[in-house]
């Protein structure tokens, strides 16, 4: 339990100082956002109302806390480009893409384990290669390549949905999953690749290791060793891989976003990027950040429940 | 009990023979030492007797019989029958040989889940038990501990324990001193001994160490490059080595233990009423044999700690 409060105090810690990073380099780049919102023609007048409005009259460090405490109270700032929220900007579009890095995450999750499995079990079989070849194969393909494949293949000739008219959620949530899964598919492939081969070499050093010898001495048989020893053992860096993957498909929907035409967070993080709307790429670096540290945290956080070794802070 | 005939083990990746025509005997109730430098094949040929040898990677002939039974080319299924329940074995690293994540009460009971059908409840009694056995100083605290938290002399007990769990009669000790401490080691050479009295169970010790396994045992057979050189009583062997190889491991005790060994030896044969053992101690009967060895196997102990 101390350690798990420890944990969430440094991931809090952590976002504290993510955030002032954020928003202090955003501070620096975005130059006058008075005169960006207002435009070349605005008189000194009305961009001191605007600064003022802004907050932007303030000392630096009393502008990143009020924005600091805005982000607990959900106000996020008001966007440039949109005048509008920010909060009610993004959430929308967090949702899409929190369905969809979910979905992908439970196909990775239900195709990789037993796939690793497998491929532990036929390590030096006569096929092996045509597996490796497969395996490498997918790990390498372009996530727009395979975007664009499966939006043509699926899409345009099967037609089981129509690429680039993403359904509302809120309206026909069923077509909107079913949008989502060709997506999900795309970012999940190469990363399935990867926990394969993680899983296999995994499974295969544990299984050289001195305690399956003598679990086998005891009577066990190669799949009971499995069952009783081998996969509780090759857990720890399962999870820690999970939590990894939790953390980078999101960086994958980016760009099967754009593909897809999907209105997700990565698509809105582009945008807004190329409009300058810092509020916007302010708040959603800070959601990134922090979507990213807590999958590490909650692995971490898993782990320790299964390895009473790593409750110690030490070995591994 | 145990019969080895002509055991040849060879590793597809290897040129030479592991175990190149090994054969002995080990009579019920006796603890048979088995020494030489590394790589000489003693585990080897203690894997081929407890069917773990990684048959898909070596060609192997002879006999391995325990009980009657062939070890050596018995399939999947009478292996699983005896593995635990006929044999048992310990290895050298408690640690490693130990599953991290397991607790070390639920790793004795294994043997149990495997073989019997008691209930949970007596498999955890029978487990704490042999805890106790192996005189661990609190068995139901070790019963709950992972191996992270115990020490290797208190490891290599609970090792013993999981072994001896299910009485087999064959127990197979593969350098089971070797990580520990020269004190710990004399404890657990002692705990063999008691063990070995209590049960009547049979041992096979290896050791590349000459003087522990003089403490222990009666009878000796000495492995270079994959075949037995010399076999014969402890103090035969010991006192009067015929094989050169055995009088270069003899040189390498230090002289001070020696000369207390040849000291002890005389005593216990002076108590016992016996020859001296530089004529030979085979014929030592089993009672009056196995109190001299643990007498000296107590003054050995401390003498090195
Ligand atoms: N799995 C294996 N594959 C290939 N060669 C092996 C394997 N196991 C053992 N050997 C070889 O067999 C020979 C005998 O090894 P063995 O482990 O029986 O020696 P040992 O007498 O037990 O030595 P030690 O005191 O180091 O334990 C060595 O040359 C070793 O390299
Ligand atoms: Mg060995």
């Amino acid at each position: 339990m101390k350690y798990a409060a420890r944990r969430i105090l440094a991931l809090f810690i952590t976002m504290i100082l993510v955030s002032f990073l954020a928003f202090a380099a955003f501070h620096i780049i975005s130059g006058d956002p008075a005169r960006a919102i207002l435009g070349m023609n605005a008189t000194e007048k009305q961009l001191e109302m605007m600064r003022h409005e802004l907050g932007l009259d303030k000392p630096f460090l009393v502008q990143y806390f009020n924005w600091l405490l805005g982000f607990f109270s959900g106000n996020l700032g008001i966007s440039y480009s949109y005048r509008q929220p920010v909060a009610s900007l993004i959430i929308p579009k967090l949702k899409v893409t929190l369905v969809m890095v979910l979905i992908s995450f439970v196909i990775i999750v239900i195709l990789s384990l037993p796939l690793g499995l497998r491929a532990a079990q036929k390590s030096g079989s006569r096929f092996e290669w045509l597996r490796t070849t497969i395996n490498q194969l997918c790990m390498a393909v372009p996530a727009f390549f395979l975007s664009i494949l499966v939006s043509y293949v699926f899409g345009i000739i099967l037609k089981v949905f129509t690429p680039g008219d993403f359904p509302k959620m809120e309206r026909d949530l069923f077509g909107a999953i079913r949008y989502l899964f060709f997506a999900a598919v795309c970012i999940a492939i190469p990363r399935i690749a990867m926990a394969v081969r993680m899983l296999k070499s995994t499974l295969i050093e544990e299984m050289e290791k001195d305690y399956v010898r003598t679990a086998i001495s005891r009577g066990n048989d190669r799949v009971e060793v499995l069952k009783k020893h081998v996969m509780k053992n090759s857990l720890v860096p399962t999870i820690t891989f999970l939590g990894q993957t939790m953390a980078e498909i999101v960086g994958g929907s980016i760009v099967v976003e754009q593909v897809f035409g999907i209105p997700g967070m990565g698509r809105f993080l582009v945008a807004s990027i190329s409009n300058r709307d810092y509020p916007v790429v302010e708040a959603l670096v800070v959601i990134l950040a922090f979507w990213v540290i807590l999958s590490g945290t909650v692995a971490d956080l898993i782990n320790q429940k299964i390895d009473p070794r790593l409750k110690l802070g030490g070995r591994a | 009990m145990l019969e080895v005939r002509d055991l040849h083990v060879k590793f597809h990746n290897r040129d030479r023979e592991a175990v190149a025509g090994v054969s002995f005997t080990l009579k019920d109730g006796e603890i048979l030492g088995l020494v030489g430098e590394s790589g000489s094949g003693k585990s080897v040929t203690a894997m081929s007797i407890a069917g773990l040898l990684p048959r898909k990677k070596c060609d192997y002939r002879g006999d391995v019989l325990v009980d009657g039974e062939d070890m050596l080319h018995a399939n999947r299924a009478l292996l699983r029958k005896v593995q635990g329940n006929k044999i048992g074995v310990v290895f050298q690293e408690p640690m490693s040989a130990m599953d991290p994540l397991m607790k070390v009460g639920k790793q004795v009971e294994e043997v149990l889940e495997i073989h019997t059908d008691l209930s949970p409840e007596e498999r955890k009694k029978r487990a704490i038990q042999a805890l106790e056995d192996v005189e661990l100083p609190d068995p139901e605290e070790v019963y709950n501990k992972y191996p992270h938290e115990l020490s290797g002399g208190m490891l290599q007990r609970s090792m013993i324990a999981a072994a001896i769990v299910a009485r087999p009669s064959l127990l197979l000790l593969d350098e089971p001193t070797t990580a520990l401490d020269v004190t710990i080691q004399a404890q657990i050479l002692e705990l063999l001994k008691k063990l070995n009295k209590k049960h009547g169970m049979s041992m096979l010790f290896i050791s590349h160490n000459l003087n522990v396994v003089r403490k222990l045992c009666k009878r000796v057979a000495v492995m270079q490059r994959g075949v037995i050189v010399e076999e014969g009583s402890t103090k035969k062997v010991f006192f009067h080595p015929q094989h050169p190889y055995t009088q270069h491991l003899i040189e390498c005790i230090p002289a001070r233990v020696k000369v207390i060994a040849r000291k002890h030896a005389e005593e216990e044969a002076e108590e016992a009423g016996q020859m001296q053992p530089a004529e030979g101690g085979q014929t030592v009967s089993a009672d009056s044999g196995n109190a001299a060895s643990a007498d000296s196997g107590q003054t050995g102990g401390d003498r090195n700690g």
